[in-house]
């Protein structure tokens, strides 16, 4: 195993997931097949080559072509939105206190 | 704490600030970014965290987050990139915040801050882009004591972060790093850098070591500093608290603090079971920025004067005094009025003193800004040139300007409607002339070379037409009268 139980409980704690001993178990050999099959690509020999982040990087979308002018556009979803949200009290969404972790 | 030991010890201040840039959409979608639309008016699948929903770049956000990094002085990189930091609130629908992390906009600026007469330069480490989260409304419902309240508008809204080398040393230094940050970043218009609507937010990392130390003491980072009174209130309690536990033999803990303005303390937050991990990665949505040096180069070029020039060019210009200059170039309302003044035909000298009293005055008591100002600097002139002219006295001036100032008339039609300034030339010589004929004894005087007796003459023929005569006027006809 590459990855430790510890491990696996600290992802789950910061994705705010409870994950019962059964699918601890079942995490952590999903995990662990990830890790195995990254250090697997990890002997390649990629000292030469640029880290790409994106696969949209390089030179071909220079000046931020993709960017758009700062110009509003109204969406008017609130309402939409507002019938499917959990518990909302118009024209707010209401969640319970937050209490820090 | 005793003046002796707090001399002893060196404080060292870095400040983080927020600023909102100043642009008509949010940062990755086209949704408004209006202060005090009705709650959740300005949200859409964006910037409320919608599975599949992609963010779009505005490129007014970016053009102005150029400016306020060239007006830094700071290095504005040719590739810069979007990360997410992750964490879980529910004014972040989105499960993260998209911000810049080991890719900055841009690194290495610095700002000039008046200190003791000279000036210190604070370095920049740097300025990145970021979107903002929502507002939480913890208070003032019903059910406040369980629930919590949230209004999307803000969340998205451009920010830029800017963080300060440790290189400040007081609390002064603090308050006048922010102050000419302030300053400088309202001048570019990049921001409005309005603190009481959140535009502008500054935390602070605060440390101390024993003067001479070359070593950084451990900081806390404080937040909340959100006027700069509690800036300075914040950092002079923090310094205080940290020397007091180094005094006592105790370590200062890393950690976050917040300033409450009830206590007039900082408080520890409440402590979290381990430190924050927010696991950055690359923003997968979002290409790299790109910025050429045709682009900086044009945003370089409309880079509007920033204050030490402007100042710099008043004094040059207009020869008014250094002070008046400083004064005058607060901010840029402030200067553009006395420039459009000016250029009105109104003497600077008079233009720079009638603003810095009666026009400040007068709009702070209303609670108005200059931009409010129901006088505009052409009215301003024609007063100040009725006034050159010697139509009116300045006594005279100050009640037409309240009038002005009141009912937004033009300086000529109050004067010619109060009947001010109509003392014609001949009142002038039939009191000139009383005057002289009743003191024969200083007009033997004045004949006899004391010219001192000439301001009695003035006087008396002033009090006489109580005040509203033309001093030139008064000054010419004796003169004649007395030779």
């Amino acid at each position: 195993m590459k990855i430790t139980r510890e491990q696996v409980l600290r992802v789950a704690e910061l994705a705010h997931l409870e994950l019962s001993e059964a699918e601890l178990e079942t995490y952590s050999r999903q995990l662990d097949s990830i890790l195995a099959y990254i250090e697997k690509l990890n002997q390649l020999d990629t000292s030469q080559v640029e880290p790409m982040a994106q696969v949209f990087s390089g030179e071909a979308h220079t000046e931020n072509a993709s960017a758009r002018e700062d110009v509003p556009r109204p969406s008017d979803v609130v309402s939409a939105v507002l019938d499917i949200a959990p518990d909302p009290s118009r024209p707010y969404f209401r969640v319970p206190k937050v209490i820090d972790r | 704490m005793s003046p002796g030991i707090l001399a002893r010890y060196e404080p060292v201040i870095g400040l983080e600030v927020h600023l909102q840039l100043r642009t008509g959409t949010k940062l990755f979608c086209a949704c408004s970014t209006r202060f005090g639309d009705p709650p959740n008016k300005n949200t859409c699948p964006v910037c409320l965290g919608l599975p599949g929903a992609l963010p779009v770049l505005n490129r007014g956000a970016l053009d102005l987050a150029i400016r306020a990094a060239l007006a830094l002085h700071a290095t504005v990189h040719e590739r810069s990139r979007f990360a997410r930091k992750n964490y879980f609130y529910p004014d972040l629908p989105k499960g993260y915040q998209i911000s810049m992390y080991e890719m900055p906009l841009a690194t290495a600026g610095w700002l000039e801050i008046p200190l003791d007469g000279a000036t210190k330069r604070i370095g920049i480490t740097r300025l990145h882009m970021e979107d903002d989260a929502a507002k939480n409304l913890h208070e003032g419902f019903p059910d406040s004591d369980r629930n919590s309240y949230i209004d999307y508008n803000r969340c998205g809204v451009p920010l830029v972060e800017i963080v300060s080398e440790p290189d400040i040393r007081s609390p002064e230094e603090a308050y006048a790093y922010l102050t000419t940050l302030k300053q400088v970043l309202e001048y570019t218009g990049v921001s409005d850098c309005n603190m009481e609507e959140g535009s502008l937010r500054c935390d602070a990392n605060v440390s101390v070591r024993r003067r001479g130390e070359d070593k950084f003491g451990t900081k806390a980072e404080v937040k909340n500093l959100n006027s700069f009174r509690y800036l300075q209130h914040a950092l002079e309690y923090e310094i205080e608290r940290q020397i007091g536990v180094l005094e006592s033999s105790g370590r200062v803990e890393q950690e976050t603090r917040l300033w409450s303005v009830a206590a007039g303390r900082t408080e520890p937050m409440r402590s979290k079971e381990f430190a924050h991990d927010y696991r950055y990665f690359p923003e997968p949505d979002l290409l790299p920025v790109h910025v050429s040096e045709a682009l900086k180069a044009e945003i370089l070029s409309k880079m509007p004067e920033l204050p030490d020039a402007k100042r710099a060019r008043f004094l040059r210009e207009f020869q008014i005094t250094p002070y008046d200059a400083g004064v005058l170039t607060t901010t840029r309302a402030l200067a553009d009025y006395f420039e459009a003044a000016v250029n009105a035909g109104a003497p600077p000298k008079s233009a720079a003193n009638w603003i810095q009293t009666e026009l400040l005055r007068r709009l702070n008591d209303a609670g108005k800004e200059i931009a409010e100002s129901p006088i505009a600097p052409a009215a301003l002139a024609e007063l100040l040139r009725i006034i050159e002219r010697g139509q009116i006295t300045g006594a005279s001036g100050k009640k037409v300007f309240a009038k002005m100032f009141e009912t937004g008339d033009p300086a000529s039609k109050i004067v010619a409607a109060e009947s001010i300034g109509q003392i014609s030339e001949a009142e002038i010589e039939r009191a000139c002339r009383e005057v002289v004929e009743k003191n024969p004894d200083n007009v033997a005087k004045y004949k006899a070379g004391n010219d001192g007796v000439f301001k009695f003459f003035v006087g008396q023929v002033m009090r006489a037409t109580r005040g509203q005569a033309s001093p030139q006027l008064v000054n010419g006809t004796l003169k004649r009268l007395l030779s």
